[in-house]
């Protein structure tokens, strides 16, 4: 048995087997071992791509449609082209190894493309780029995508968004990441699945795939091919766990009201439109904040209005009329897709990011925002602004909304109305937050943020854990004062970020005001108790 | 040899899904077809080939069948285009 330990981001137990996810490697086979040879592995590796595209062919058109997946389709079609295998061919001949006439073969095409004048058309290179760069990896020996067959923890380096949203979530049983914070994509995304998960672990990759592996989130421990006894002593405490889970479902379906009388609503968090069952199944009131990330990350071109669309309103129509809050793009230089073109920056926290992005690309946030307005003539839709620091900024979005739906009006495309909130994450907003609650429907505090900037400490930066302090003395007088402001304008206000969650502070947010708080799937039931049981009132005077 | 011409509607032009398409059907097809746009020809059997003629919206393009089945080849392909293109 080999014990180790790591970060905690979520509690609870899980056992199963190891699933080493291997970044990959940048070795490129660039020796040819004969004509003959690398024509039989580049044979080989094309009917791979080709089952690898037909699988992704079917999800596509499940779920994003026919005239998305024909993108797929042409890719296959590509894989089938003369001149492509032609090109190839006849470079493996001229004595290259396979991956690397591939390779060539592929810059060839695409540069033919990129170099056309049209934008359209010059979008193609990406398709080429992409797939001689899968039939690269397959040469490579790397598997691009991950093929989890049975229910496994997930242990790997880190993992960056792009590669999270391409999982099979269904299948992961914890994580242990040997990088990332708190803070980061991995931790996040462990909490909307409520599986418990360690980061900054202290582990080595080497020759453990498929051992069995024990995670302990309430300790921060995991235990590699444990021994009998603390297989067992595992085994009581995840039942233990359990059985305090099961105590909580007297709350499911009850109403999340004080003992004064206070109903504070329970929303909840999540990252893509799938986690809508796991709110449905955490018992969510509604949804208190969707990232919209998901729908950038991943891919190699922006959405399309349609695309963003039918995402949204999937996740509205499943919520049956139940609020949908839809947080914009929020997006920077430390989490971003590389045809976004953004440039690095000395500060990500403090760069071009969020809200900022959208003020100055027109083109990025028209068709985000078509796409809510659309899905709002579907259910019951609210939209926030990430990152706002200046009256102006609201000033200008709301311009921007009323055009929005006068298009959509004159185009004769349905639409619905929206409520219109910010988040308040920035020092900035929450000392302003008087004025700013003039100008819209609704405050979500993202805490995550408003600890980060109030006390300038960089969240993903694990050696600063213990200054980030979100229970900081400046942090709360912020949020009381931010409460105050919006009920001030007669307002509503909620707090969506991970302190939402925090049970400890549970009454004094109920103290403070605030009137809803967007949590984890899983932490939804545990808060309703506290409210349930909880006699404290708001005190407009804090 | 058989040859019809049609003028692309989509305004997107022949892209990606239509040029897809064309070529799907056309290697169904035993004889030698052919696409010329804007000076330039193709096989319609090669989708690289297709897309890099890069046709745009409003732009005339010439298919010539030249085989066994060129017949049924150019009345089949004539359809597609109009319904697709």
């Amino acid at each position: 048995m080999l014990k180790g330990t790591g970060y905690p981001v979520y509690p609870g137990i899980a056992v199963g087997p190891v699933f080493v996810y291997q970044k990959q490697s940048d070795f490129l086979p660039v020796s040819s071992q004969g004509a003959s040879i690398e024509k039989a592995k580049f044979d080989a590796a094309l009917e791979t791509a080709k089952k690898q595209l037909q699988q992704l062919f079917l999800k596509a058109k499940e779920e994003l449609g026919e005239e998305q997946a024909m993108i797929i389709d042409v890719q296959m079609m590509i894989l089938d082209d003369l001149d492509f295998l032609e090109s190839v061919e006849s470079m493996i001949q001229n004595g290259a190894s396979a991956a690397k006439a591939v390779l060539d073969s592929g810059e060839l095409f695409c540069s033919a493309f990129s170099s056309m004048d049209d934008e359209y058309m010059k979008a193609r290179a990406i398709d080429i780029k992409d797939i001689s760069q899968r039939i690269v990896k397959i040469l490579r020996g790397d598997d691009s995508s991950v093929t989890i067959t049975r229910p496994c923890i997930l242990v790997a380096e880190d993992l960056t968004p792009s590669q999270t949203v391409q999982l099979p979530k269904d299948k992961i049983l914890a994580f242990v990441t040997k990088q990332g914070s708190s803070n980061s994509h991995t931790a996040i995304l462990a909490r909307t699945m409520n599986i418990p998960s360690l980061v900054q672990a202290d582990i080595s990759l080497d020759n453990i795939h498929g051992k069995q592996i024990i995670v302990d989130g309430f300790h921060g421990v995991y235990y590699l091919e444990p021994d009998e006894q603390t297989f067992s002593l595992m085994k009581e405490q995840q039942n233990k766990a359990s059985q305090k889970v099961q105590q909580l479902e007297t709350y499911r379906g009850k109403a999340s009201i004080t003992k004064a009388g206070r109903k504070i609503n329970l929303f909840a968090n999540i990252g893509n439109p799938e986690d809508v069952e796991l709110a449905l199944a955490g018992d969510a009131e509604g949804i208190g904040l969707l990232r919209s990330e998901f729908l950038y990350l991943g891919r190699n071109s922006f959405p399309s209005e349609d695309e963003l669309f039918t995402a949204y309103r999937k996740v509205v129509e499943k919520m049956k009329g139940r609020r949908v809050v839809i947080r914009t793009l929020d997006i920077g230089a430390d989490k971003k897709a590389d045809y976004f073109g953004l440039e690095a920056e000395e500060n990500p926290a403090l760069g071009y990011r969020g809200i900022r992005i959208c003020l100055m690309q027109e083109e990025i946030f028209r068709p985000q925002m078509r796409a809510v307005y659309r899905a709002a003539a579907y259910g019951n839709v609210s939209v926030m602004f990430p990152m706002i620091t200046s009256l102006w900024e609201v000033q200008q979005i709301k311009k921007f909304c009323t055009q929005i739906k006068k298009e959509l009006q004159a185009e004769n495309i349905p639409w619905g109305e929206v409520e219109l909130g910010i988040m308040i994450e920035t020092p900035a907003a929450a000392l302003i937050s008087e004025q700013l609650a003039k100008e819209v429907d609704f405050f979500s505090v993202g805490t995550n943020d408003l600890t980060q900037y109030t006390l300038a400490v960089d969240r993903q930066n694990n050696k600063l854990n213990r200054f980030y302090d979100p229970h900081h003395p400046a942090v709360l007088t912020l949020l009381a004062m931010i409460a105050k402001n919006a009920h001030k304008a007669g307002i509503w206000v909620g707090i969506c970020g991970e302190l939402g969650a925090d049970t400890s502070l549970t009454e004094d947010f109920i103290q403070m005001g605030f009137d809803e708080l967007s949590v984890s799937p899983g932490r939804i039931l545990e808060l309703r108790k506290i409210i349930c049981e909880s006699e404290v009132s708001p005190n407009e005077r804090i | 040899m058989k040859e019809f011409k049609h003028i692309i509607t989509d305004e997107l032009g022949l892209h990606a899904r239509p040029a897809g398409l064309l070529v799907k059907a056309a290697s169904a097809f035993s004889c030698d077809i052919k696409i010329t746009a804007n000076g330039k020809s193709a096989d319609a059997k090669r989708i690289m080939g297709v897309m890099l003629l890069a046709v745009k919206q409003g732009c005339e393009v010439t298919i010539t069948c030249d085989g066994t089945d060129e017949d049924t080849a150019a009345a089949a392909l004539e359809t597609l285009l109009k319904e697709n293109a």
